[in-house]
């Protein structure tokens, strides 16, 4: 179970050593042969690799009856809401729900937690629901991860979605994994494409790992729901077919008390553009060189009408900005019109945040920085020297 | 107080870069480390544990022999305690199966954790899950994306971070928090704290050792499983301007914008 | 970059590689602004205590990690001194300032004052010279009047390392200024002592995050059980302080010349000018062996005379000073040389090495200037050539 190594055609080249991520594979130090570890997650990037074919994978396939997987059916995705405002993830993974709905010939449904939200109901119908489930319920009224995976949980035992989507963000984020453990079901995190295999019924879920360096997809063979969270702005926000209706399933359950207490709520972004939505975006990085020179990104980002000021890693480290402008891997995932990145190397961990902007622009003293990769419009120079001449020449 | 503090040992998935030839990972080179969100959640643990004497941390990780090193780093910075989870039972678990697999351990402790401690997200697999797993396994409560945290009369006072902003919430223990960065910076290993890891005697758990079901346990338990791992494909057709004067590249530019009807 | 590892051991190796890592990720990223802005590095000494790293030069004993091996000591100082001097100088003054009552204090003072240095949370300071006192320190003249169970100090000591941040200060004032140097005693004074007040923090050439201020005493009464031995020995635990802290700053030049040294080979392997990295033209690379050279030189004579005196030499003084002067030497060359390795860009602020260069001078005057450890060396050379001279 899991990967087989045949010594006698194992050559001792390392290859396969060499492109595991995870450091599972070493060589012996007598004749060179490989041996495997606990750290081997049967990616089978070795297998590929191997030029003598000594490396396979064998995965016991489960003696789960078709008929037990057969039962679950629908598409579901999860309606974040936040203060009465369904979450624009939301609606992009209605959008691509509904394909994939089609695709697989199941209904789409979207699944609303909260108090007193019923009325929210339309809108998932506009944009594409066929069934909403509804739990109101005070427990339900503030977001806390116990009572939202116990109220997602009862309502997948009943009525067993084959596919649950929800977007990959804090709150999606937090407790979707909760009930992926109570239901028993497999989740892939913050996927950047789905894809189904009709013949098997099977979501392709593919996600960036390793920092975003590598690709893997991934599929959940013997265990229902398929449970996906996607990072926002990876679909697209569909158009709304106004009047559209469908059916209504309200849920009373019987939740626990939140045994978490929200004291109080603050947001730090009041006054400012909040990078996760905005159109155009304009980014400064380690070039900036001071914090006071985020000034400057602020200018020309309201030289654009009114950009979000986003920062790397490296700026947000450097205490210079705080983390909520943080764009890329550990940070926020956009995919603004124009994101522009000043003094930005491009760093893999910050390309998976904006690469899929529609219209990246760097400027970069570097004209190696691997920014310039991932750029429609590449320039070459001292921010220092262009933003403010951007900055004029956008005002006139 | 016992605080229970999950580690893992990663590659420095910053140092990974891909071979343009073969499209490949190539990862020589590349050190393993401290996953840095769990440095951050170590460095809570100890932060505690100075405020409220008497507090002992343990740390656990789960992996290949070689994981012991994050747990002598767990050490020489404070860690009064360790367990190291190695069986090739593990090997090949999803987040599910490892989750499974760490909360059986947490239960074996005694005395039981007031308080379990997560980095935000490993920085390879990049999932964010094993935190909020863990807890459900055990029943816990669990507040992820935590910067800070307060413990007085059997209950935490953590503030947690959202997309744009953040929330003070009040926690009964036993709790778990996942940590982000931005909570506290981590600090370095103190002389007798590396002198204590160097005398550090680690005996690893089995699957068997902590009472796991195999039936839970490994690949074959994972619901989710990799079929395929590639290289993004290298994005192309952008211009790239070099060697002009500042005013002149950017009317270039504002007129290519305008033009694509882009502002 | 190639090491000699001198046989040392493994501690040694240890807080090599612990300082080290501290030295760059913690002080490296703030070295610039602290040497602009002249801020003490508070946090950076505080963290140093937490990891145990304050009490190298202390026995196990009075809660230091000290046991006959010098060498951990002066290597933190090293590598301290390899990213920031204003740094290191902080450090290896609470030392200096806490050499006095390692040598000479009784039982009860080690143990009064020695565990809160060894655990970071006070720190130590020095204070002899005075504004007409300087190599000459036998003319000091702050007095200590006895009264009773104390002593009233009055007087003023001037470019004190660490002074007004530190707690505890050793200070040599006469007890009896009829018996010149005989006269001069040494006095354990803690801040916030009445009478005890600080001066003007001074504005420096370099290491312009280590705090040098001005001690002024008017009628502060000091414990007499504050005496370090007896009444009259002052300039003894001077001497032998100095006999044990030149090395120290040794040990401050070598790290220095050896940061400046990495940062010159690294910059002439990147800088290209007509078509290929300056280090491939053999003239800038003799520079650098030559530099190179001189900082191991320095770093092999500071080694081995420290190892000698652990394993228990006697009179070393010349040896002391020899490490002084000829690392402060090199110290000063190599940064010199530095910058001109860098050129121009050598010269702009926002490269490390001018800063280098201007923290290398002070090595060449403190704990007695060069001119006086070259005096040390002859006088030595001197009087041990007596007998073979004799005609």
């Amino acid at each position: 179970m899991g990967l087989k190594i045949d010594l006698d055609l194992c050559t001792g080249c390392g290859a396969c050593v060499s492109v595991c991520p995870f450091c599972a594979l070493v060589q012996r130090a007598e004749d060179g042969k490989v041996e495997v570890n606990e750290a081997c997650t049967a990616c089978g990037a070795c297998v590929e690799i191997c030029p003598v074919g000594a490396l396979s994978l064998s995965v016991e396939e489960k003696k789960v009856a078709a008929a037990d997987l057969d039962a679950y059916r629908g598409l579901w995705v999860f309606a974040e809401q936040r203060e009465g405002q369904i979450q624009e993830v939301a609606f992009e993974l209605l959008g691509e729900g509904r394909l994939l709905a089609d695709r697989l010939g199941v209904e789409l449904g979207a699944v609303l937690l909260g108090h007193q939200v019923r009325e929210l109901a339309g809108t998932l119908f506009e944009h594409g629901a066929d069934k909403v489930y509804v739990v109101d319920h005070p427990a339900l009224g503030t977001y806390t991860a116990e009572p939202y995976s116990e109220a997602m949980s009862a309502l997948i035992r009943t009525y067993q979605p084959e596919i649950v989507l929800a977007g990959a963000t804090s709150i999606g984020r937090g407790f979707i994994a909760r009930v992926a453990i109570q239901v028993d079901a497999g989740l892939t995190a913050d996927c950047t494409e789905l894809d189904v295999d009709l013949e098997k019924r099977l979501l392709l879920q593919t996600r960036p790992a390793f920092g975003g360096n590598i690709m893997a997809t991934i599929i959940c063979p013997d265990h229902r729901p398929q449970m996906a969270t996607v990072r926002p702005k990876v679909f697209k926000h569909p158009n709304p077919e106004s009047g559209r209706t469908g059916d209504w399933i309200v849920e009373s359950l019987d939740l626990k008390d939140p045994v978490v207490r929200v004291l109080e709520q603050v947001n730090a972004m009041k006054n400012e553009v909040n990078v996760a939505g905005a159109e155009f975006i304009v980014t400064g990085g380690r070039g900036l060189g001071a914090p006071e020179n985020f000034k400057l990104m602020a200018e020309l980002a309201e030289a654009l009408g009114g950009a979000a000021v986003g920062a790397s890693r490296a700026a947000v480290d450097a205490g210079w900005i705080s983390s909520f402008h943080q764009v890329g891997q550990t940070g926020k995932t956009v995919r603004p019109k124009i994101y522009i990145a000043c003094g930005v190397s491009g760093q893999i961990q910050h390309l998976v945040g904006m690469s899929s902007s529609d219209t990246i622009i760097a400027i970069n003293k570097d004209p190696d920085a691997p920014i310039f990769g991932v750029a429609d419009i590449g320039i070459v120079g001292d921010l220092f020297e262009v933003v403010p001449e951007l900055i004029k020449a956008l005002r006139r | 107080m016992h605080i229970v503090v999950c580690l893992k040992q990663v590659p420095n998935t910053t140092q990974v870069r891909i071979n343009p030839e073969t499209n490949t990972l190539v990862r020589e080179g590349v050190e393993s480390i401290v996953n840095p969100f769990d440095e951050n959640a170590l460095e809570m643990a100890l932060q505690l544990k100075e405020a409220h004497p008497g507090t002992k941390v343990t740390a656990l990780t789960m992996g290949p022999p070689q994981a012991a090193e994050v747990l002598k780093e767990a050490v020489g910075r404070g860690a009064d305690s360790v367990m190291l989870l190695c069986d090739m039972a593990f090997a090949g678990s999803d987040t599910w199966a490892t989750s499974y697999a760490l909360s059986m351990a947490i239960r074996k402790m005694d005395p039981a954790p007031d308080l379990v401690l997560f980095g935000k997200q490993a920085i390879d697999g990049d999932t964010a899950q094993v935190g909020p797993g863990v807890a459900d396994w055990l029943g816990l409560p669990c507040v992820a994306y935590s910067r800070r945290i307060e413990i007085a009369d059997g209950k935490a006072i953590v503030e947690r971070a959202y997309e744009d902003g953040y929330e003070k919430l009040e926690v009964p223990l036993p709790c778990a928090l996942t940590v982000l960065k931005e909570a506290n910076v981590p600090r370095m290993a103190s002389l007798r704290g590396k002198m204590a890891a160097k005398r550090l005697v680690i005996e690893p758990m089995t699957a068997e050792s902590i009472g796991a079901d195999p039936a839970k346990l490994g690949l074959s338990a994972s619901p989710t499983r990799v079929v395929k791992i590639f290289s993004p494909p290298p994005k192309t057709g952008g211009v790239k301007w070099q060697g002009e004067e500042p005013a002149v590249v950017a009317r270039k530019l504002v007129d290519l914008m305008a033009e694509r009807k882009l502002i | 970059m190639a090491e000699l590892n001198y046989g040392m051991s493994e501690l040694a190796q240890e807080i090599r590689g612990m300082v080290r890592e501290f030295a760059e990720s913690r002080v490296k990223p703030v070295r610039a602004e602290l040497d602009e802005t002249g801020e003490f590095p508070t946090a950076l000494l505080r963290e140093l205590g937490k990891m145990d790293l304050m009490g190298l030069y202390i026995p196990v004993e009075y809660g230091g990690t000290f046991e006959g091996d010098s060498l951990p000591n002066l290597i933190a100082v090293e590598e301290l001194s390899r990213i920031c001097c204003g740094v290191s100088v902080s450090y290896a003054a609470t030392g200096l300032g806490a050499d006095p009552i390692l040598l000479g204090g009784s039982e009860e003072q080690k143990k009064k004052f020695l565990p809160p240095l060894a655990s970071g949370e006070k720190w130590a300071a020095y204070a002899l010279t005075e504004p007409n006192a300087g190599s000459d320190a036998g003319s000091i003249r702050t007095t200590a009047v006895k009264k009773g169970d104390t002593y009233v100090l009055n007087g003023t000591k001037q470019w004190i390392t660490n002074g007004g941040e530190a707690d505890i200060y050793t200070v040599f004032a006469v007890t009896d200024k009829n018996r010149g140097a005989r006269g001069v005693s040494c006095f354990i004074v803690e801040k916030g002592m009445p009478g005890f007040k600080f001066g003007k923090k001074e504005n420096k050439l370099g290491i312009r995050c280590s705090a040098t201020r001005e001690l002024i005493f008017e009628d502060c009464e000091v414990p007499a059980a504050n005496l370090i031995g007896r009444e009259g020995t002052g300039f003894i635990w001077a001497m032998k302080t100095f006999d044990v802290s030149r090395p120290g700053i040794a040990a401050q030049a070598v790290g220095l010349a050896q940061g400046a040294l990495d940062e010159a080979v690294v910059y002439a392997k990147v800088r290209e000018q007509f078509g290929r990295p300056i280090i491939a033209n053999q003239g800038l690379s003799w520079m650098l062996a030559d530099m190179a050279t001189k900082v191991e030189t320095a770093r092999a004579l500071t080694y081995a005379v420290v190892r000698a005196i652990d394993l228990g030499a006697k009179d070393y003084s010349k040896f002391s000073a020899m490490c002084k002067v000829y690392a402060s030497d090199v110290a000063m060359q190599v940064t010199t040389d530095a910058v001109q390795v860098f050129g121009g860009y050598g010269y702009m602020k926002e490269y490390p090495v001018e800063k280098m260069m201007r923290d290398a001078k002070i090595l060449q005057i403190y704990e007695g200037t060069n001119q006086i450890q070259r005096d040390i060396i002859g006088l030595a050379l001197n009087k041990e050539y007596a007998a073979s001279a004799k005609k």
